[in-house]
């Protein structure tokens, strides 16, 4: 199954087909961190990928650049089948194809200076030839990410967290790629810095016309900086659509439950609001539930949803879910009485 | 001084102090400042705090990283760092714990106050089942038998929502998720019915539908115990949900405090309103957020008045560079840092 196949024209930059990505367990079943996952991203947009720890979104993103093997399925990076490239061609699509990480502290080498770090891909992907034209693409670099060019001399530990993730956004851009996937860039920073790189993520993508796959559990940052979202759970993709359908009308109960347990900075709000509050933890990715995925959680789940694995169905234009009391659930889990525990 | 049995009743166990007004707070801090000697001289970590935390109220200590929120907590319960110095007054259950020898304090703490962190291996000893470490303090500070602690912590496993406790008290942490370790070290630090409880990020390192659990948990486990609880956390949103009262800190201080309506409703000073700001919301989508420029302080080169002065997109005037604004009352309760109180562009 291709998804999104029915929304609107828009090239598409990268796309994973029917993607699936098993991790071997020594003596047992392996763990499927993706099952079965279809993603297109198209050129200039930002496609927020949310769930939470154990969806499978990080290795999602991994499998996009390659960094682990699919088991099966299709990757596809500007029209070319990159599933099988060996180590040597995948250089070239690393190019295209970048990553910003969760922490900058960890995927800064610390003993290397803030220039070299921002100057490998260019020495990589042979970008400049001379050190000197090194040094003005490095400083070019670091002034787009918000940076003084003189900071190319100092090392990781000199810097704060935000002057960081602002150097791993500038190597990230060194090789000028058509899509970067964004994995929690914003998760361990402050909270007066997380405004600050969002701010500059936007701006860089407005500039550059860039296109980002971005994950994060956070989701009022996804919703803040996406055109589209799609919420796994468990190896799946559970929701697409635009933040304004996924975050006004969920059609799938796992969305609903999960934009309910948002906190809202507003005390009477909070005080007023009906959570959603599922019961227990996700299952094991090695050991899935039969038929919905979701259904060990679900306040709406139905004896046949043990039996039927429901695909992804289009629920309003441009609006995906895999459930099949999709939009029926979520009015019920909402509705005064039904679906509402006290969390014990 | 300690039972050999029975179930304990709420107040006066191991050499609790005497019975105590309800209207007295459970932990009162005054003026207090902790100094930290590192090796790039004094860091001032904490300076001039005060606050305090009824029975069945929960105080949310919010602020960045390096704000002071939670070496606030720790030198306030007697854990600061050895090369921390401490000065002002603490008093737990109308004790002043900064004058109590050390054994004493580390009985009163052990018996009265229970701990959260943010990760909860931290709190869990990965070779003991459990059942062992939540049995462990009835057995310590309330004189259980083992077979009666054992009991308790079946129970205690069961309030916190453990499914089949009875089974999973002999399971070893590892066997646990984020969330269900959580849970226990929750049970853990309800082991000896505390009067007040220490929530440190509880919920930072879990996901949103695993916080919304913890969250629910805590505020019945409050209504119905009538613990006080001190929940510090860098998350408005769970601030918002979970607290009576507020106090936001920078640089080492508090900014402003009061009661959480108050502080949502009219945040007073700079910083809250361009914190409250900064968070992405509906009405900005697609739009820049108004950000505060700048990264907070470190505690080693503070600057000398308003600490939030360099990053205030206010900037009252060279008075607020130079000296340091007094913690003013603006509404009953409700106190903001700030020379200019009730000017909204001050």
């Amino acid at each position: 199954m291709t998804a999104d196949a029915a929304i609107g024209p828009g090239e598409t930059v990268a796309e994973l087909a029917d993607l699936k990505v098993w991790f071997p367990v020594p003596g047992g079943a392996p763990v499927r961190a993706v099952d079965g996952v279809s993603l297109r991203v198209r050129r200039g947009e930002t496609l927020g990928l949310v769930g939470e720890s154990g969806s499978g979104k990080s290795t999602t993103g991994l499998a996009l650049l390659r960094l682990v093997d699919p088991t099966a399925g299709v990757v596809r990076v500007d029209g070319q089948d990159v599933t099988r490239w060996s180590r040597r061609r995948l250089r070239g699509l690393r190019r295209r194809v970048a990553m910003v990480f969760q922490d900058p502290q960890a995927s800064l080498d610390p003993r290397r200076t803030i220039g070299a770090s921002v100057a490998e891909p260019l020495v990589v992907h042979r970008l400049a030839d001379t050190a000197a034209a090194r040094r003005r693409r490095v400083a070019e670099l670091l002034e787009m990410v918000g940076l003084r060019a003189d900071l190319a001399d100092r090392h990781p530990h000199e810097l704060s967290g935000g002057q960081r993730q602002r150097v791993g956004i500038a190597r990230a851009l060194a090789g000028e790629p058509d899509l970067i996937v964004l994995d929690e860039p914003i998760a361990s920073l402050d909270l007066s810095v997380q405004a600050q790189i969002m701010n500059l993520l936007r701006g860089l993508q407005r500039d550059l016309g860039l296109t980002y796959l971005f994950i994060a559990h956070d989701l009022a940052a996804v919703e803040h900086l996406s055109d589209r979202v799609a919420v796994m759970y468990l190896g799946r993709i559970v929701e697409t659509g635009t933040p304004e359908q996924l975050y006004g009308e969920p059609a799938h109960p796992y969305t609903a439950a999960l934009l309910s347990a948002i906190p809202v900075a507003d005390p009477r709000v909070e005080r007023h609001r009906r959570r959603i509050i599922l019961s227990g933890d996700v299952p094991s990715p090695a050991d899935p539930p039969s038929g919905c995925r979701f259904r060990t959680r679900c306040p709406q789940a139905r004896p046949d949803c043990a039996e039927v694995d429901p695909a992804l169905v289009e629920v309003a234009a441009g609006q995906r879910a895999a459930c099949r009391y999709a939009g029926e659930a979520v009015r019920a889990m909402r509705a005064p009485t039904a679906g509402e525990g006290p969390g014990r | 001084m300690r039972e050999r049995s029975g179930r304990p009743t709420r107040p006066g166990h191991a050499g609790a102090p005497a019975r105590r007004d309800p209207a007295e707070p459970v932990l009162a801090i005054e003026d207090l400042t902790v100094t930290i000697g590192t090796r790039r001289g004094p860091a001032r970590a904490v300076a001039g705090v005060d606050w305090s935390v009824r029975a069945g109220q929960t105080l949310a200590l919010v602020g960045e990283s390096g704000s002071g929120k939670s070496m606030t907590v720790l030198a306030a319960t007697g854990l600061a760092p050895r090369a921390a110095r401490v000065t002002g007054r603490v008093r737990l259950l109308g004790e002043e714990l900064t004058v109590l020898p050390e054994p004493r304090r580390r009985r009163l703490r052990g018996r009265h106050v229970g701990f959260v962190f943010q990760d909860p291996m931290t709190s869990l000893n990965p070779v003991l089942t459990v059942g062992r470490q939540v049995s462990e303090g009835c057995e310590e500070h309330l004189g259980m038998t083992r077979r009666q602690a054992r009991e308790r912590a079946v129970e205690l496993l069961d309030l916190v929502g453990i499914p089949s406790p009875r089974r999973r008290a002999d399971a070893y942490p590892h066997q646990f998720s984020g969330g269900m370790r959580q849970r226990v070290v929750i049970a853990m630090a309800l082991s000896c019915e505390p009067d007040l409880l220490i929530a440190d990020e509880p919920t930072t390192a879990l996901d949103v539908t695993t916080q919304a659990q913890i969250v629910e948990l805590v505020a019945d486990l409050r209504r119905r115990l009538g613990t006080a609880v001190v929940w510090i956390t860098h998350d408005l949103g769970v601030v918002a949900g979970v607290a009576d009262t507020v106090a936001v800190m920078y640089g080492g201080r508090i900014v402003e405090q009061g009661p959480v309506d108050a502080v949502f409703a009219a945040p007073s000073h700079p910083y809250t309103r361009a914190l409250l700001a900064a968070r992405p919301d509906p009405a900005h989508r697609g739009r820049e957020l108004p950000a505060i420029q700048g990264a907070p302080p470190s505690p080693l080169d503070l600057p000398a008045g308003c600490a939030f002065w360099p990053r205030c997109p206010v900037r009252g005037d060279a008075r607020c560079e130079h000296e340091l604004p007094p913690l003013v009352p603006v509404a009953p309760g409700h106190r903001v840092r700030t020379f200019y109180p009730g000017r909204e562009d001050a």
